[in-house]
């Protein structure tokens, strides 16, 4: 196969229920072994699109290429695709095994290959002791692996998981996040994978896609999105504690504001700095310097601490600058205490502008 | 296709689907014919009540009435005989009402307090008595018949009307007391709990925060009751006398009597009659009515 | 502590006194009333309960009788007919109102409505429909074809599978209700994963959807089995256990014994009969859902 070849790519997609557009003339190109997650929040439409993908579900208007192939109207096993679902899916009365090779033995795949598959699965997946065990008698883990399993023997280029974690405990979640990596950098699969846990997304994605309301917000690297969010959006869902917001106007290299007037001189605009518009400015709680080391910064705030919350590693404080609200990351041996004086400061070279009308990015 | 897709070559959108598709074909066709079958008979009391005697007897059971009267319905209502008795089946329709509305209400009051104190008031036993209780829904009745008689006639109601509210409100009651503690169950505990922080006693939960928010449930429960007290035979033919026979008893009585020419047009009159208060209830309550059905038959 | 607490006795006394109802029920008239008539099945009983033991008489007799013997095997008939008929369509109708149809709410409407009505109303219907004079038989003579002969309540051979007709007309309609319940409860992402896996409807139904739906099966099995040991009212209207002895029940003998033959001893122990069978199906399907419950 070609290593060129887009592995899956998805072309003015639309889906409407009646009146509702879920998804809008959707574009998407996803490069063989690439692990791309769709994130959003409920409703955005991410699983939407990964069900118009496996095709479980018709699309209004629009194309999708798997493998190069037109599969538009194809059946979803015809496709070359593997599906992972949230709530495992299992066939409850099977054994491990039987749903393994089950499809196989539908397919009439023959019965050494259908062994040989299900031994590598079970090899890769460290599930072989649990093979004549059911599903009932295996944890949350377990059965999320079979259920991975299940879309391994398939023997297919592109894996599709629909919030292949939400069901677990957070625990479980993190250990098993590490290996759904580990296994993509060992099959290099496509992977697509819907999440709204913003943590799997950065952690996994060679690219990630931000939905809201069927369109896709922002498609970027993890390091992309979190440095040059495109929007007011994608800046606000990205990140915890949220990027402070600002509301100000922009004129030139200007930002003024009720903190005041603040040169932006630094700041790496989008096109060109604008003549003047109402802007945002946003700049996230741990590119927030504090103390002794917001005086080397180029903008410098008081601040008066409001609220502390000790995460143990770090420190969050909510301060009060000139009446405007920021969240800061601090030390965690930081030692604090509400109606504490706090100078703050930080670099234009690390704030975000977004045009107040458009919510893009400046 | 619009403008923005039109670039695109090969399958797009919807895959293409054949409105009369096999597989539409047979599911369509099967559906259509049990429909049929389930609608005929009804087709056919309506049809044959509407038709006099001599067309019936002339022409077959299916075909429209050439002349349409009312005569058997009025016939029916008030003038069909049972024995002796030529008043028609008003009087079965009234003695029904009069059973059935305290039936429903006693039962239901009993069932649900029942239902309330097994949720929230769980005391020592209460579960031994509760198991028995459902366990009772399957025992047939007619064990229990003779026994009944005994204890109805000591306390002086056997044949009356309030022996069978009795009777009915014993039978009814595994069902629903399971329906009222199933649902009661579900309910918040916690907002259980904070009536009880708040002083409020047994009663004072039950009527003023149980009952307020309980109403699509004692909604269905009176489904299940109107309808399965209209229907009762057994009960009624055992524990009342002829003359506070209840519809359904009488509706047998007039058209399996043997005596006189079958007037099939007044019975079948008499049949829809008879048939008349449970499919109003069931047209109307819809989606109620099984989910009724659906909470008496799967156990919690 | 223990001295600041009133007597058990008196503890939740509000919920005790409301549960007086139920626990009369369950002990009085549920329990006292089964073992009384269990106890009196083997007295001399005529017209008035006497306690005067005579052992198994009453149950040697029941079987010696041609009528009982009919009635049980009537009850066989009719029963395996019931479960298994009413159980295979109920299916195949709620599977064909799962796939997505139009209407679903018409025809599960149209289906379910003769649930609603009375076993009297069902059984004086289907009287007249499988009446040879007037019903089917009747017009499809009409329409030409003249030895047509369907008169299955006059032909005692056969009687009780008319009789069968009109209680698959009034049920069905219930057990479909029940497994199409059943089958929408079923994790919509087992579908989706069968139709990834590339099997076809037919054998996800077979082989993943109906083991998965075995709860379902089991509760909707003791359900009609009760219901089909106390059919009464059906006869009654439909064929009065007509012709002859050939349709009659053992619901109809226990009333018959009891409150028409002043028989009572054989009415107590053809009763006591009943409950056995319904213990045979029961006791297992208890044992079975709620022994099991304890152990999960």
């Amino acid at each position: 196969m070609n290593a060129q070849m887009n592995s899956v790519e998805i072309k003015n997609l639309d889906l409407h229920f009646g009146a509702v557009k879920v998804l809008q003339d959707l574009n998407l190109t996803i490069g063989q072994g690439e692990f791309l997650v769709l994130l959003g929040s409920s409703g955005c439409g991410k699983s939407t699109l990964l069900n118009c993908i496996a095709g479980l579900l018709d699309v209004t208007a629009g194309q999708i290429h798997i493998g190069g192939k037109n599969v538009t109207w194809a059946e979803p096993s015809d496709r070359g695709i593997g599906m992972v679902f949230q709530s495992y899916a299992l066939y409850p009365q099977m054994t491990v095994e039987g749903n393994l090779s089950f499809g196989l033995k539908n397919a009439k795949v023959p019965k050494d290959e259908i062994a040989k598959r299900v031994a590598r699965a079970a090899e890769v997946l460290q599930i072989e002791p649990l093979l004549k065990r059911k599903p009932a008698a295996l944890s949350g883990g377990q059965r999320q692996r079979v259920a991975i399993g299940r879309a391994l023997v398939r023997d297919v280029d592109v894996f599709l998981f629909d919030e292949p974690l939400s069901n677990l405990d957070a625990k479980l979640r993190a250990d098993l996040r590490v290996e759904i990596k580990q296994l993509h950098q060992t099959l290099g699969n496509t992977m697509i994978y819907v999440t709204h846990d913003q943590i799997e997304a950065m952690t996994l994605a060679d690219r990630i896609a931000i939905m809201k309301g069927g369109r896709v917000m922002q498609l970027d690297s993890p390091s992309e999105i979190y440095n040059r969010p495109r929007n007011l959006y994608v800046a606000e869902f990205i990140g915890s504690p949220t990027m402070n917001m600002v509301d100000g106007a922009l004129a030139a290299t200007q930002f003024s504001s009720p903190l005041g007037e603040i040169s932006v001189e630094g700041y790496a605009f989008d096109g060109g700095a604008p003549d003047a518009t109402p802007a945002v400015l946003g700049i996230r709680p741990e590119h927030i310097a504090s103390g002794a080391a917001a005086a080397q910064m180029p903008i410098r705030l008081d601040s008066t601490v409001e609220l502390v919350e000790p995460l143990g590693s770090d420190t969050l404080a909510r301060v009060n600058a000139n009446g405007a609200p920021f969240w800061v990351r601090l030390d965690g041996q930081a030692t604090l205490r509400p109606g504490d004086a706090l100078p703050i400061g930080f670099d234009p070279a690390r704030i975000h502008l977004f045009d107040k009308a458009s919510e893009e990015r400046l | 296709m619009d403008a923005v897709s039109a670039h695109l070559d090969g399958p797009q959108g919807p895959k293409p689907r054949k409105r009369f598709s096999r597989n539409n074909i047979i599911i369509y066709g099967i559906l259509g014919m049990v429909a049929l079958y389930y609608l005929l008979p009804l087709y056919v009391m309506v049809v044959t009540s509407l038709k006099g005697m001599p067309e019936i007897r002339m022409g077959n059971i299916f075909a429209p009435p050439v002349e349409i009267t009312f005569e058997p319905w009025v016939k029916a209502w008030s003038e069909a005989c049972t024995g002796l008795n030529c008043d028609g089946l008003s009087r079965g329709f009234w003695n029904s009402v009069q059973i059935t509305i305290p039936s429903v209400i006693v039962s239901i009051a009993i069932a649900s307090v029942n239902g309330y104190a097994l949720a929230n008031w769980r005391f020592k036993g209460a579960d031994v008595f509760f198991a028995i209780l459902i366990f009772g829904a399957f025992i047939p009745y007619q064990v229990m018949l003779y026994p009944l008689v005994i204890m109805l006639r000591e306390l002086g109601l056997y044949g009356s009307l309030w022996g069978l509210v009795i009777v009915h409100s014993i039978f009814g009651m595994p069902i629903l007391t399971l329906l009222f503690r199933n649902y009661f169950t579900s309910l918040p505990e916690e907002l259980f709990k904070a009536a009880r922080v708040d002083g409020a006693g047994f009663w004072q939960i039950y009527f003023q925060i149980m009952l307020p928010m309980s109403l699509p449930i004692f909604v269905v429960a009176m489904i299940l009751q109107v309808t399965g007290i209209w229907n009762d035979f057994l009960f009624g033919v055992i524990y009342t006398k002829p003359d506070l026979y209840p519809m359904t008893v009488q509706l047998n009585n007039i058209v399996n009597s043997v005596q006189g020419v079958k007037e099939y047009n007044v019975n079948m009159a008499a049949t829809l009659l008879t048939g008349l208060v449970p499919l109003v209830i069931y047209f109307v309550s819809g989606k109620l009515f099984v989910r009724g059905i659906a909470a008496g038959a799967v156990k919690g | 502590m223990a001295a600041s607490r009133p007597k058990s006795l008196f503890r939740n006394l509000n919920a005790k006194i409301a549960a007086i109802p139920m626990i009369i029920t369950a002990l009085v008239v549920f329990t006292g009333g089964t073992l009384w008539t269990v106890a009196y099945s083997f007295t001399k009983s005529k017209m008035l309960p006497k306690w005067k033991f005579v052992g198994f008489d009453q149950y040697e007799r029941l079987w010696d009788t041609r009528r009982w013997m009919v009635s049980i095997e009537n009850l066989f008939i009719y029963g395996l007919c019931m479960l298994v008929l009413s159980f295979v369509l109920g299916f195949i109708l709620a599977a064909l109102m799962d796939q997505k149809i139009r209407f679903e709410n018409t025809f599960r409407t149209i289906i379910l409505y003769p649930f609603a009505l009375s076993f009297i109303v069902t059984g004086l219907v289907w009287q007249w429909l499988l009446n040879p004079d007037l019903g089917v038989s009747n017009v499809v003579r009409a329409l030409g074809w003249d030895s047509f002969a369907f008169d299955p309540l006059y032909n005692a051979q056969i009687a009780i599978f008319g009789v069968v007709i009109a209680g698959l007309w009034q049920g069905t309609g219930l057990i479909m209700v029940l497994m199409l319940a059943g089958l929408r409860g079923i994790d919509q992402d087992i579908w989706k994963a069968s139709r990834v896996d590339g099997i076809p409807a037919w054998k996800t139904y077979l082989f993943i959807v109906i083991p998965m739906m075995r709860p379902v099966f089991i509760t909707t099995l003791v359900l009609i089995a009760s219901g089909i040991v106390k059919v009464y009212d059906l006869i009654v209207a439909m064929t009065g256990g007509g012709p002859g002895v050939s349709t009659e029940m053992p619901a109809k003998y226990v009333y018959d014994y009891m409150f028409g033959g002043q028989n009572l001893g054989q009415g107590f122990a053809a009763s006591t009969m009943m409950l056995l069978a319904v213990l045979i199906v029961v006791i297992p399907w208890a044992m079975l859902e709620f022994g099991g419950k304890k152990r999960g």
